[in-house]
């Protein structure tokens, strides 16, 4: 953390475990910077996206997005939470999700 | 088509406050203790009591000076800590409560219910009593004290310590039993390869040179209950006749604290109406006699009684605690230790980040033993058939235990849920809350205000020493006997 210090030891844990999230995510996002196919996905709209490289890497929008996307906005049945009737609060410890993704947990109906 | 969900910002729950120049937060679902910086400190400041819009947030954070990367940054990390929420955060759930087979810690044994004085706001014989000893036994046997330490080590898990608190009555009325059953402990704690540490309260009256070696030799702490010098003291710790207490302790207590070398001795004193002069009573205790620590409580009481205090007589007691506290801090800003014990408890428990499910550890790590062998949350529960929560010879009573678990917790108690001060308080003491209410699982509301500002007290002094002596709170870090 940057700018909160902890200054007593139940702090210290949660500052720890703040930093462990922010370490997790550095995969491809670190410098040099992996290569990045130009271009969007190719056809798999909506569902789940490939880029032109057949990676994830090149998405107009992260992967993770996508994901979430599926949640809210998107009228394709897929399998996720249905935020209208039984999972209104999934998406609600996930801000951003390029960077909160792992909030976002599973749904046991 | 993406819709972004608009989120807009909130303050968590938390209690802000300043201290040598700093500002710092006190996060209440955890107990966890921040230093902010201007940048946190701009956002807590732009959130006050209302909600913002994340852009907006983000907007009015660049006005005041932050870079644009810096500000999302900012929000991010007060989120990640729940110093700020945006809509729909399901609060952060009351602290668990601990497991039905949690270990004991400690045990009070209550080696006798008699008492050669008769102080008259005592609890165990004062009107307010709630003890019923009537046809059980005065004294405890040295098989039921035997008793007792066999199940504190079958009961307290893998602990590798456990403790007992020698207590009555007057503990040194049964001084007979106490040498007796340190020893028993001793070798059957070292047999399974554990550690047991003694401690014991008592009035002093009955204090010997004898009894002093035996207490030093055996490492046991000593807590003395008085209240102050002579005309305090002797103003409610009196004998039967009335007579007062103070002339006899004296010698012996300077005898106590020269000779007894191995723990630390204090002293607890009891507030009541007319003996709430903290200030003197402490200088008395700690420069006169010589007491390491000194620590004060007020008297329990239903508010009837010629003795309690009234809220006069609280803001006064709290006046002088304002006192001793900056008194302490100074000591601490020097690396010195101050023999205040309110103040030093307190840091104890701010340094951990304690967050209570339980306002103490009654009927949880500590039960009280009864010289019947009747097992109580607590010694302030002893020999009260209504409270008892099983028999040595019967073992723990797993149900009423339970229920007065369940009772006590601070996510049963209704007024705590939007108190800042609930992870250190939980309610406070079970024994006040029946006393005054009727009902163990009661929060205190009568100190309500009280805890709440002496908890602020505290803090600013933690916050002070963090900023300008850290490494002084290292010595606090195990004072909460965490064996």
């Amino acid at each position: 953390m940057k700018h909160l210090k902890p200054i007593n030891i139940k702090a210290q844990k949660i500052g720890q475990s703040v930093d462990s999230l922010e370490e997790d995510v550095v995969a491809l996002q670190q410098q040099p910077r992996p290569h990045v196919p130009m271009g969007c996905t190719l056809s798999f709209s909506p569902g789940w996206e490939v880029d032109a490289g057949g990676g994830t890497a090149g998405l107009c929008q992260p992967v993770e997005r996508d994901i979430y996307d599926c949640y809210v906005t998107c009228f394709w049945p897929v399998q996720v939470p249905d935020h209208v009737n039984y999972s209104p609060d999934w998406a609600s410890n996930c801000a951003a999700a390029t960077k909160d993704w792992r909030n976002l947990d599973l749904v046991f109906p | 088509m993406t819709t972004m969900l608009a989120h807009r910002y909130r303050r968590g729950e938390l209690h802000q406050f300043r201290a040598a120049d700093n500002e710092f937060i006190y996060l209440v679902s955890a107990g966890a203790i921040f230093a902010l910086d201007e940048g946190t400190r701009s956002v807590l400041d732009l959130l006050g009591e209302d909600e913002m819009d994340h852009d907006d947030l983000i907007a009015a954070l660049i006005v005041v000076g932050n870079d644009p990367a810096d500000a999302d940054s900012l929000v991010r990390e007060l989120r990640m800590v729940r110093a700020i929420h945006f809509d729909q955060v399901v609060p952060a759930p009351a602290p668990a409560a601990p497991p039905a087979d949690y270990p004991l810690q400690a045990l009070v044994l209550n080696v006798t219910n008699q008492c050669n004085l008769a102080c008259t706001y005592c609890y165990e014989f004062g009107a307010d009593k709630i003890a019923t000893p009537q046809g059980k036994p005065k004294y405890m046997t040295l098989e039921t004290a035997r008793a007792s330490v066999d199940f504190l080590l079958e009961s307290s898990g893998n602990r590798e310590a456990v403790h007992i608190t020698f207590f009555g009555g007057e503990t040194l009325m049964n001084f007979k039993l106490l040498r007796e059953v340190v020893g028993y402990a001793n070798n059957q704690a070292a047999a399974v390869g554990r550690r047991i540490t003694f401690s014991l309260t008592t009035n002093a009256t009955l204090l010997t040179d004898e009894i002093i070696d035996f207490l030093s030799d055996n490492a046991i702490g000593v807590t003395v209950s008085m209240d102050g010098p002579p005309e305090l003291q002797d103003k409610r710790r009196v004998y039967k006749n009335g007579k007062g207490s103070y002339a006899v302790i004296e010698p012996r207590l300077r005898a106590l604290i020269a000779r007894h070398r191995t723990r630390a001795i204090t002293a607890r004193v009891t507030l009541t109406d007319g003996v709430t002069d903290v200030i003197r009573i402490y200088r008395h205790l700690k420069d006169d006699l010589g007491f390491h620590e000194v620590g004060f409580a007020p008297v329990t009481a239903s508010d009837t009684q010629d003795y309690s205090l009234d809220d006069d007589a609280m803001a006064g007691v709290l006046g002088d605690f304002h006192a001793l506290a900056e008194e302490w801090l100074d000591y601490a800003l020097r690396g010195e230790m101050h023999g205040f014990t309110n103040v030093s408890e307190t840091i104890g428990e701010l340094i951990q980040g304690t967050n209570k499910s339980h306002p103490c550890g009654a009927g949880l790590g500590l039960l009280g033993v009864s010289p019947s062998g009747d097992l109580s949350p607590c010694h302030r529960f002893t020999d009260a058939d209504t409270h008892t929560l099983g028999n040595l010879a019967t073992g723990l009573d797993s149900a009423k235990r339970e229920d007065f678990l369940t009772r006590g917790h601070v996510g049963a108690k209704y007024e705590c849920q939007s108190c800042w001060a609930r992870p250190l308080c939980a309610g406070g003491c079970h024994h006040e809350a029946f006393v005054r209410y009727g009902e163990t699982g009661h929060a205190n509301l009568h100190y309500c205000d009280w805890i709440r500002d002496w908890t602020d007290t505290c803090l600013k002094i933690y916050g002070a020493v963090a900023a300008r002596n850290p490494g002084f709170l290292e010595h606090f870090a195990q004072r909460k006997g965490l064996s």
